[in-house]
């Protein structure tokens, strides 16, 4: 009884183990008759005809890193912005401030409002991961869209010249798909260089207060320096999420296949493209689509194992310096 | 601080001798007061005011899905609309409520086959020392896998299933699904056992128990709570993903029943998938409709996963 439990939950982890294995197998022994007749073209061209058999995924594969970056320096840039926030206590201590003008910061019940709201804000942070990406694609579509559209058309009127306003956006496009993915991201960032921040050993932070500092010295020149390697863990992760992103990228993108720099004009991406076509795929078109499915797992187990890497060396280190 | 509470040299500034000095001189006070006009200051505070202010706008997204979500989704919401079936194309009414039946069930199977391995996998882990190489090489395939993109469990479980038993079906979503409802379950069971106290643990080998009925009267009934919170996240996440179902479980316009009991073998309709087809139909119908099914979607979303943070909360030990 005792072995046959044991025996169980190992069997248990070795299924965990390999289910990724076994997955990744899966894929490409279905997509074994695509690779075998498009071979390593299949990614450098740029044609996608399922009528005359004519299959490549360029620019499925330039949306997609397109997209994902364009996402990641937006949710990069307010992630970040939105831990160091939560980090600092500045929300707690204004309202401590405000607290302590009325004569209320030591009292039983509105004394816990600063820790109080600024639980709130994190959860609040964390909600944005909660909501289905199929509805962050609905408002996209309804009003992300109309929203953007206007300035939009009037920076490809006023500035065409410039390569990223080079069309006009007429329904889905680069742009609100990768605003909407940036806001899908930027919870995992903020959540990840907190935690990050957090972990940076508070005698830092005393050392360079004490030296003179002002809260800002003390944060770019010490606290965030520390946290780096956290942060660009999350970042990394954060990568890997947008490239597989799916259904906000299919409802927004405009599942055109052509290779444009243009922030306004329709793109795909390796996903959509998937979430699209297989559906109605028949045949051959199954084996293509798998191979697609391949080139998607690679780029995305790539990116998720350096994240992984990443985030667990630096949580080391910081283990070990305490 | 002012510089006039310091500023007392007869009060204090006497050496061993008794002579009086001055132990501020030279100290220039206004010069070490904060002032707004320094390089430094201003700076400082105008980095803070624009991290508040990226933070507040970082939020702006989440009010206005509510915001929509309530207006244009509470306008359409009533008793038929989760009830019904959905409508025909230019047909008024209708409803999804076979969309949340099959929603509910493919989420409910999900859950009965990732459940099971996910806390065995987590007892297995839990009991393993720290280090343990086969351990640690099954915690990083579990992280590795929560950033999985859930297209790809959809693909796998169309080659998978689909494939094999020739059609879309429940049972092929809800084996995409539970691919990526294991690492969340299995992450947070095994947090969970390693929170039990170890005394506890000690007190019943000391009894005589082993290792099985430990971990059965003693680790899982404590672990419980957090154990139920990987469970309710999880199933959150389960209910909100759309893309593995896509061409797994496809959809349906009826009631996922035949014969009076559950169909498992034929195409099923969910909640996700039903929003991905009707927002992008050109009927004002379809379009509310859409919008009140992304409010039942989300409420459904946030209330599990409420309850499952307000349960590991509630932790006595």
């Amino acid at each position: 009884m005792d072995a046959a439990f044991r025996g169980l939950c190992k069997v248990a982890a070795w299924a965990t183990l390999l289910l990724i294995a076994f997955i990744a197998l899966r894929i490409a022994r279905a997509a074994l008759p695509a690779i075998h007749q498009y071979g390593a073209g299949f990614m450098t061209g740029t044609t996608w005809n399922p009528n005359q058999s004519q299959f490549s995924v360029l620019p499925e594969i330039w949306g997609t890193l397109y997209s994902s970056l364009l996402a990641l320096a937006i949710g990069t840039a307010f992630g970040v912005a939105a831990a160091v926030f939560m980090s600092e206590g500045f929300l707690s201590e204004a309202i401590f401030r405000v607290l302590k003008q009325v004569g209320l910061e030591y009292h039983r019940i509105w004394g816990q409002l600063p820790d109080r709201v600024e639980g709130l804000l994190r959860n609040l942070i964390e909600l944005l991961a909660a909501i289905p990406s199929v509805v962050y694609g609905l408002w996209g579509l309804f009003v992300v869209i109309p929203l953007i559209r206007p300035l939009c058309n009037w920076l490809h009127a006023k500035a065409g010249w410039f390569p990223l306003f080079g069309s006009d956006l007429s329904g889905p496009g680069m742009l609100p798909a990768a605003f909407v993915l940036s806001i899908m991201i930027l919870p995992t960032i903020a959540a990840i260089s907190r935690s990050a921040l957090v972990a940076v050993p508070s005698k830092m932070r005393m050392a360079a207060y004490g030296l003179g500092a002002t809260r800002w010295e003390t944060l770019l020149g010490v606290i965030i320096p520390t946290a780096l390697g956290g942060i660009f863990g999350g970042i990394v992760l954060a990568f890997g999420r947008a490239l597989g992103e799916t259904m906000a990228l299919a409802m927004l993108v405009g599942n055109s296949n052509k290779i444009s720099v243009s922030l306004f004009s329709p793109a795909n991406t390796l996903s959509a493209l998937l979430a699209n076509n297989f559906p109605e795929a028949r045949g051959n078109e199954v084996a293509v689509l798998m191979y697609v499915a391949l080139v998607l797992l690679a780029i995305t187990l790539v990116v998720n194992v350096a994240g992984s890497l990443i985030l667990q060396r630096t949580s080391a280190k910081i283990g070990e310096g305490q | 601080m002012s510089s006039g509470d310091l500023a007392h040299p007869q009060e204090f500034g006497r050496n061993s001798r008794g002579i009086r000095f001055d132990p501020f001189r030279g100290v220039d006070f206004p010069e070490l007061e904060k002032s707004l006009m320094r390089p430094r200051t201003l700076t400082s505070l105008l980095l803070s005011a624009l991290v508040t202010a990226m933070c507040l706008l970082a939020l702006i997204p989440l009010f206005s899905v509510v915001w929509m979500l309530l207006w244009r989704g509470g306008r359409k919401l009533s008793l038929a609309s989760i009830t019904q079936l959905p409508p025909a194309p230019l047909e008024t009414g209708g409803g999804f409520g076979n969309a949340i039946v099959g929603t509910l069930i493919m989420v409910a199977l999900a859950t009965l086959i990732s459940a099971p391995v996910a806390i065995l996998c987590a007892v297995y882990l839990s009991q393993t020392e720290k280090d343990n190489r086969f351990a640690q090489g099954v915690r990083f395939a579990a992280k590795v896998l929560t950033g999985f993109p859930s297209i790809l469990a959809g693909v796998f479980a169309y080659g998978a299933v689909v494939m094999l038993t020739g059609g879309f079906s429940a049972i092929a979503g809800s084996i995409a699904l539970s691919i990526l409802m294991l690492p969340t379950i299995l992450l947070t069971a095994e947090d969970a056992i390693r929170m039990v106290p170890s005394k506890m643990v000690e007190a019943a080998i000391g009894m005589g128990a082993t290792r099985t009925q430990t971990v059965r009267l003693v680790l899982l009934p404590t672990a419980l709570p957090g154990i139920l919170t990987g469970l309710m996240l999880a199933i959150a996440r389960g209910a909100g993903e759309t893309a593995p179902l896509l061409f797994t479980a496809l959809f349906s316009n009826y009631w996922p029943m035949r014969g009076g009991h559950f169909d498992l073998m034929s195409p099923t309709a969910s909640m996700a998938v039903l929003i991905y087809n009707f927002a992008s139909l050109p009927f004002d119908n379809q379009i509310e409709m859409a919008w009140a099914a992304a409010l039942v979607l989300v409420l459904i979303v946030l209330v599990t996963n409420i309850i499952g943070q307000s349960l590991s909360r509630r932790q006595i030990y």
